[in-house]
């Protein structure tokens, strides 16, 4: 059990730092759950910065659900035991309490440019290794996965360059070693 | 119930011989059910046909869904078993809401049976079409939509097992009108499971070492004990009784733990709180370890946080490990049945003969006994023919009229002072006696709940310790008491007054009191009379003795409207935001004590 590490803090680093955690959830896949979890956070006041969802079991009857959160160390305690006393939830772990872990996300960028913009745009992609998934006469689609800061920072370098359109899929994450959730 | 599954085989034509609703009523009598509470409409009516053509579970009628929920809360609260309730789809559902929230928030397990539209019509605005699960979805433990008749049997197992088991809480089955009619088959399983819900039991053992250990080295320790225990079984109140005896520590309570420990006995506080006595949130903020067993540090109990029990090291035993470090943090957490704790630290505790601080626990006792001295639940009844009734002493005299009558006594409340005045002027010294909204502060909740208690308890007493205000939020109630012949007695302290926002509005909001006055009242007497209820009325003080005894004396049911003091405030009282110490116990005391009540532990 991990509310030693919690009580490890001061009270007032509890209650004050704020940090972000990506929790990762294997649920019941079935119609509700989403909202139940999703209900939870708006009900409850948490955040939600980032959430993925999809089956993961061949007989599709297992979801993962990867949240991005961010509070007080102390309501990051309350989301994981909240999320865990839900019904179809099989098992809750937070990855940054878990130990080192990787965690991606996919984007699609339209950029609408022609001449040197189109150009400049197209240079970048190599550099940051974006495929081109769609293209016709004054128009790009990217499709970039990586690290949050690495889209984040092609994204911010396209939207001077036509940056029209932008889809992201938010994180998924898992755990770095054979360690298992 | 038989230990083996009984299961039906198709008929020659290929089909099961018994539709949804039959196998649904005949799954509730193999768990047990013989009691539910109701409400028919278009979406429930093959559930209400089967009802109709079967004699093993007996349908009460209440007057309004709300009112059914309540009713099945009480019946569950009163006997430890589960409550179910039956509604139907849109209005019937929307009006459990309440209940549910109710349910949810005071850890009582009920089943909520609602109808729903035909399969084939959800989604369109059907009529008396709901979302109940989208509805519901945070209002209760669990809710399922049930699809598939081949699920029904194992579905209603799988509610129950949620509903009772951990945590305990409400779970709605919403069921379309197609499912209900459908041949179904039917299954007796007695063992189930869920397989992603798997509530802890078994406590830590070596958690509940050092809870002991730290539990000896106490000085001024203190039990805080919550509803919980009252949850965990009347094992873990008779266990709770034995630990506090065994290790002398004084013992507070919150409001949905009254009655776990006996309140006759002198190790015990009183309630503590915003409400609580002087003595027991005195002793709070002075303990030096307090054990806190089945309880979650609400707001009403724990004032300022940060302000809360400043100086002592916590234990916290709690079934919900969301519980754990949500409103206080603690030192030493313990998951898992609380009925189980109390057994293990009994055990733990005596294991050693060895008590470190036995002189140091007397010096408590002794601080203790001076805070109880001031006696804070004091108040003044002038006696004299003619005098206002003070609301205290009615309860008062309600308890000591009715202890010797050799009958069992239930009481359940509505919302308000006389809620807090019930909680304190009324002792409770049994677990599953004493029925009150806590979590959710229902108004309304007093008078269907003495309908489900007296169900459960036919030969006892129960008494709506009810104000004014919020029996007329369910006072439709009283056509069902007189439908089924249940001798509640229902006790009316009339201020003319919603009377805790009166309260808040003379003591935080400069007097001014909006909308707080209760005009146009009914006639109550007469009132009850149009129902075929006797109505009785004590109007000063020399006519409540008699009027209480003719309540007890008559065999059915009595409404008794007792005028009381339109302006009393309900003390003591921790005023919002402040911490333990800065207790106010009233004009009448602190006129006396004025020096007193600066000593700080």
């Amino acid at each position: 059990m991990d509310w030693v590490d919690i009580k490890s803090l001061k009270a007032n680093q509890l209650k004050d730092t704020f940090v972000t955690a990506v929790f990762s959830l294997i649920v019941e896949n079935e119609s509700g759950v989403l909202a139940r979890v999703i209900g939870l956070f708006s009900g409850r006041g948490y955040n939600i910065e980032s959430l993925t969802v999809a089956p993961i079991e061949k007989d599709g009857r297992k979801s993962r659900i990867n949240i991005l959160t961010s509070g007080t160390a102390m309501v990051i305690n309350q989301i994981k035991e909240q999320l865990n006393r839900q019904v179809p939830v099989y098992q809750v772990i937070n990855l940054d309490e878990q130990g080192p872990y990787v965690a991606r996300e996919l984007a699609l960028i339209k950029v609408v440019s022609t001449g040197p913009e189109r150009t400049e745009a197209l240079n970048l992609a190599d550099a940051f290794r974006a495929q081109v998934v769609d293209a016709s006469v004054s128009s790009l689609v990217f499709e970039l996965t990586g690290k949050t800061e690495k889209i984040d920072a092609f994204v911010d370098l396209l939207r001077p360059l036509g940056l029209v359109e932008l889809s992201r899929t938010g994180i998924a994450a898992i755990s770095r070693g054979v360690q298992t959730i | 119930m038989t230990s083996h599954r009984k299961k039906d085989f198709k008929t020659a034509n290929n089909t099961y011989p018994t539709n949804g609703a039959e196998v649904l009523l005949n799954v509730l009598s193999d768990l047990g059910v013989d009691l539910i509470f109701g409400y028919p409409g278009g979406a429930v009516l093959p559930i209400y046909d089967a009802l109709f053509k079967q004699k093993r579970i007996c349908h009460i009628l209440t007057r309004h869904e709300q009112a059914a929920v309540h009713a099945a809360e009480a019946y569950a609260r009163s006997t430890g078993k589960v409550g179910v309730v039956l509604v139907t789809s849109g209005p019937g559902a929307t009006n459990i809401v309440t209940g549910l929230v109710d349910a949810l928030m005071d850890s009582v397990p009920i089943i909520c049976l609602t109808g729903q539209v035909f399969s084939n019509l959800i989604g369109n605005d059907a009529f008396q079409e709901a979302d109940t699960t989208g509805i519901t979805r945070a209002a209760t433990k669990f809710n399922y939509l049930i699809k598939n008749n081949l699920e029904l049997s194992k579905t209603i197992h799988e509610a129950f097992y949620i509903a009772k088991s951990g945590r305990p809480g409400p779970v709605l089955l919403d069921i379309p009108k197609d499912v209900m009619l459908a041949p179904t088959p039917y299954e007796s399983e007695k063992v189930c499971s869920h397989p992603s819900y798997r509530p802890p039991v078994e406590p830590d053992r070596k958690a509940v070492a050092r809870a002991v250990e730290a539990m000896r080295q106490a000085k001024r320790p203190l039990f805080y004990t919550g509803g919980g225990i009252i949850n965990s079984g009347v094992k873990a109140s008779e266990d709770l009784q034995k630990l506090v005896k065994r290790t002398g520590f004084p013992c507070t309570s919150t409001l949905m733990g009254l009655g776990a420990y006996p309140a006759s006995d002198p190790q015990f506080l009183g309630m503590l709180g915003m409400h609580g006595t002087y003595e027991a949130n005195l002793a709070t903020h002075g303990c030096d370890v307090l054990i806190a067993l089945g309880a979650r540090f609400d707001d009403r109990v724990t004032g300022t946080i940060d302000g809360f029990s400043p100086n002592s090291l916590k234990i916290h035993a709690d079934i919900d490990p969301s519980q754990i470090n949500k409103i206080i943090l603690v030192d030493i957490p313990i998951i898992g049945d609380v009925g189980l704790t109390i057994e293990l630290m009994l055990k733990e505790w005596e294991k050693s003969p060895i008590k470190p601080n036995e002189e140091s626990l007397k010096l408590w006792w002794k601080q203790i006994d001076e805070w109880r001295s001031i006696k804070c639940l004091r108040y003044k009844q002038e006696t004299a023919n003619g005098s206002v009734i003070k609301p205290q002493h009615a309860i008062r005299r309600l308890y000591e009229l009715s202890k010797d009558r050799d009958k069992d006594v239930y009481v359940t409340t509505e919302v308000g002072q006389h809620q807090m005045w019930a909680a304190q002027y009324f002792p409770f010294d049994k677990p599953n006696h004493w029925m009150t909204s806590g979590g959710l502060g229902t108004m309304g909740y007093g008078l269907p709940a003495a309908v489900g208690t007296q169900l459960a308890h036919p030969d006892s007493f129960v008494f709506d310790i009810a104000g004014e205000g919020s029996t007329m939020m369910n006072i439709q109630e009283l056509a069902t008491i007189k439908q089924y012949h249940l001798p509640v007695k229902i006790f009316i302290l009339n201020n003319h007054y919603l009377g805790m926002v009166r309260q808040w509005q003379e003591l935080v909001h400069g007097g001014r009191y909006s909308e707080s006055y209760s005009a146009s009242l009914p006639d109550f007497v007469k009132l009850a009379e149009s129902f075929g209820i006797k109505g009785l009325r004590a109007n000063t003080i020399e006519e409540l003795d008699p009027v209480i005894t003719e309540m007890l004396d008559h065999e059915g049911p009595v409404l008794v409207d007792v005028c009381v003091e339109m302006v009393e405030n309900c003390f003591p009282m921790i005023p919002a935001g402040s911490p333990h110490n800065h207790i106010l116990l009233g004009p009448l005391i602190e006129n006396e004590v004025k020096t007193k009540t600066t000593s700080k532990p």
